[in-house]
């Protein structure tokens, strides 16, 4: 019978870890706009967060490109619709790959470091030195992380897809002989800018939001020992990995789902 | 100092490099350059069955492509399909007997408004009807027609009668 | 007697102070005093609670019951906005130093300054490098925390504590982990400090000569209350045994050597069976 008693515990602790979670965000939320006012701190951060990142995003956003390029034009050439491989390529990333692929990118390279980064400012008490000397560390250290994360995955998101497009295009015209102006034509045809760009980049907001505040949140709550932060990161990675992809469902739903 | 006006620097590159992605999305790989109808005027054209035509469908006029489908309403009165077509400004001298016709790209592709020109001398303008119309092809419908009517008997066309009964 | 002497004297009362995590209770009704322009040295044992008072004092944590007043005001009663204020007032010295490690030396002893005065930029600059040269680091002013060596990392920790020249620096294992040269100039600089700028300090330690060394009173904690109290000449000599055997460090006595175990007689019978 101990287990029903393990259940409940357990359902429990994940409402009360859920309230948590919206009583830090309603206060990081609030923090966020003043620290809007540093921005300054903010800038130092999207180094940490989005130039760091860029380059994995470059090289994976060539690749997946690529890939989709060469899978692509041998699958359509089959159904001799090689002529639509710029389109194939191209929704592919601005709807699904270029989001979430680097959304999981995201979480891994930048999302984990905020954790460990945080999480050992915890550890090593930066964050009570703080309270103590009567500066509030949220708006302070995790506001200008969280806005950074904001804004940088739309834009590394944005690349990522841009350099796919790319790959694609080398693959599919420079290799295997496809007209650029076909690639390029079909691509324009069928790829709706609101549709297709614009809610890609809504995705990518909606990612970087719950990426870098799974991110924040799991440093600020670290158990402030070298094992607690270890396993804050992990728990960043898996979580924000799960999240992307059950919320990439819903808003592909919600998004795409009509007509 | 020296180093905080560098990350500056990186920082404000990377930001431009998001944006200059976003641009090349939206012009190179969206329509946002071509097929975005800015200076546009609206048609209207009645149809019995509009078939598996889809918003945003492109509008043509000897295989040109000159606008798109923006709305799909029933009528109330009538119970038949109005289509709004988006036109492109610069094709303003349409006839007014031009008619309209719903077809399909390719064997099973998608469908799309093709516009025939008629022979008047004044011009279709924002707002008016095309009278002339021709339905989308049913499939089903096509099959029961050659099966109830024997080899080629009525011909498909013909079933799939116009909306001018109807004025 | 000696309460009622030095009523007017001090800077932190508490009283009455019960704490507790869960079950576990580790502050029993327990009060004490510090005075204020003195260095006042809280001992005992680990895990006694003494880095807990100290939370106390800052208003980190809030006691189940009692009263912490500082000059007079009561600290567990204040709202976030009056806490802060009044920890403009407080300096502290952690452990773990708690250097701020994004930025180098000198903004980590100029953080309070901007945070919480609006003096320009080149007054603090001559402010940082007062409290610098008071802990001989001038010169290592733009060095990066992770630069340093312990105990010039720790005398940043206390460059940064006495910024804002406050009324009250606290000082949590500041002992712990130094060689023994490191260890000297922090005492050194713990007594020169405090009658320099006139603070009261308050020292957690369990380290006993050096505690003892720059004390001018002395409470020793143990149990979740108060073992004993006094000068640190009266101390080493106290006919209370529990306060002589952590003095002098006695490896038995009132502290069993021994956890509670069984006779050992027994225990090993047992194992044979």
């Amino acid at each position: 019978m101990n287990w029903i008693a393990d259940v409940g515990a357990k359902a429990l602790s994940i409402v009360s870890n859920l309230g948590l979670a919206g009583r830090f965000f309603a206060i990081l939320a609030g923090a966020s706009l003043r620290a809007l006012g540093r921005f300054s701190l903010v800038i130092k951060q999207l180094y940490a967060v989005g130039v760091l990142t860029l380059l994995i995003i470059l090289v994976s956003g060539l690749f997946v490109g690529m890939v989709l390029g060469l899978q692509g034009y041998y699958t359509l050439v089959s159904f001799g619709a090689e002529s639509s491989l710029g389109l194939v390529v191209a929704l592919s990333l601005t709807r699904e790959l270029g989001p979430v692929l680097s959304a999981l990118l995201f979480a891994g390279r930048a999302g984990s470091a905020l954790t460990a980064e945080i999480g050992l400012m915890k550890a090593t008490q930066q964050l009570d030195a703080m309270e103590m000397m009567a500066t509030d560390p949220v708006p302070m250290v995790i506001a200008p992380r969280f806005l950074a994360g904001l804004i940088a995955l739309p834009l590394l998101s944005a690349i990522f897809t841009a350099v796919g497009v790319i790959g694609g295009y080398l693959i599919g015209v420079q290799q295997l002989g496809l007209d650029s102006g076909v690639y390029w034509s079909a691509m324009q045809e069928g790829v709706d800018f609101y549709a297709d760009i614009i809610n890609g980049v809504i995705k990518s907001m909606v990612f970087g939001l719950i990426v870098t505040f799974i991110a924040v949140y799991q440093g600020y709550f670290a158990i402030p020992t070298s094992e607690g932060v270890s396993r804050a990161t992990t728990r960043t990675v898996v979580n924000a990995s799960l999240s992307v992809l059950g919320l990439d469902y819903v808003l592909t739903a919600l998004m795409f789902g009509e007509v | 100092m020296q180093q905080k006006r560098g990350i500056d620097f990186i920082v404000g590159l990377f930001v431009l490099g998001g944006l200059a992605a976003l641009v090349f999305l939206a012009l190179r790989v969206g329509n946002l350059s071509s097929a975005s109808v800015n200076n546009a005027y609206h048609l209207y054209a009645e149809f019995d069955n509009i078939g598996g035509l889809k918003l945003k469908a492109p509008v043509t006029m000897a295989g040109v492509n000159i606008g798109r489908v923006t709305d799909v309403k029933i009528d109330k009165e009538f119970y038949t399909a109005v289509v709004e077509l988006s036109i492109d400004a610069n094709y303003d001298n349409l006839p007014e007997d031009t008619s309209a016709a719903i077809l399909t790209s390719g064997l099973l592709g998608a469908q799309y408004v093709g516009l025939e020109p008629g022979a008047e001398e004044t011009y279709l303008k924002q707002g008016d009807k095309i009278e002339i119309t021709q339905s989308s092809l049913v499939l089903e419908n096509l099959i029961s027609t050659f099966v109830t009517s024997g080899a080629g008997g009525g011909s498909a066309a013909q079933s799939n009668s116009n909306a001018d009964e109807f004025e | 007697m000696h309460d009622t002497e030095q009523k007017q004297a001090q800077l932190i009362e508490v009283n009455n102070l019960t704490f507790g995590y869960g079950q576990r209770l580790i502050f029993e009704n327990i009060s004490l005093q510090i005075p204020k322009g003195k260095v006042t040295v809280i001992m005992g044992p680990s895990g006694c609670g003494k880095s807990t008072m100290l939370k106390f004092f800052g208003g980190s944590l809030t006691p189940h019951s009692g009263e912490v007043i500082f000059d007079g005001i009561n600290i567990p009663d204040l709202k976030r906005e009056k806490l802060f204020e009044l920890r403009k007032r407080m300096g502290m010295m952690f452990q773990s130093n708690a250097l701020l490690t994004d930025i180098n030396v000198f903004e980590n002893v100029a953080f309070p300054l901007r945070e919480h005065t609006d003096l320009p930029d080149s007054l603090i600059h001559h402010l940082v490098l007062l409290k610098l040269e008071m802990v001989g680091l001038r010169g290592a002013r733009d060095l990066m925390p992770a630069e340093l060596s312990g105990g010039m990392a720790r005398r940043v920790a206390l460059a940064r504590a006495i910024a804002l020249d406050p009324d009250l620096v606290m000082y949590d294992e500041p002992f712990t982990g130094l060689d023994p040269i490191s260890m000297g100039v922090a005492v050194k600089l713990i007594k020169e400090l405090n009658e320099a700028l006139g603070t009261t300090s308050v020292v957690v330690t369990h380290d006993v000569p050096e505690g003892a060394g720059i004390a001018d009173y002395i409470y020793l904690l143990g149990g979740g209350t108060v073992v004993g109290h006094g000068a640190p000449a009266d101390m080493m000599h106290s006919s209370n045994e529990q306060v002589n055997q952590f003095m002098n460090g006695l490896p038995d006595g009132p502290v069993a050597f021994h956890y509670p175990a069984e006779a050992i007689g027994d225990d090993l019978l047992d194992i044979r069976q």
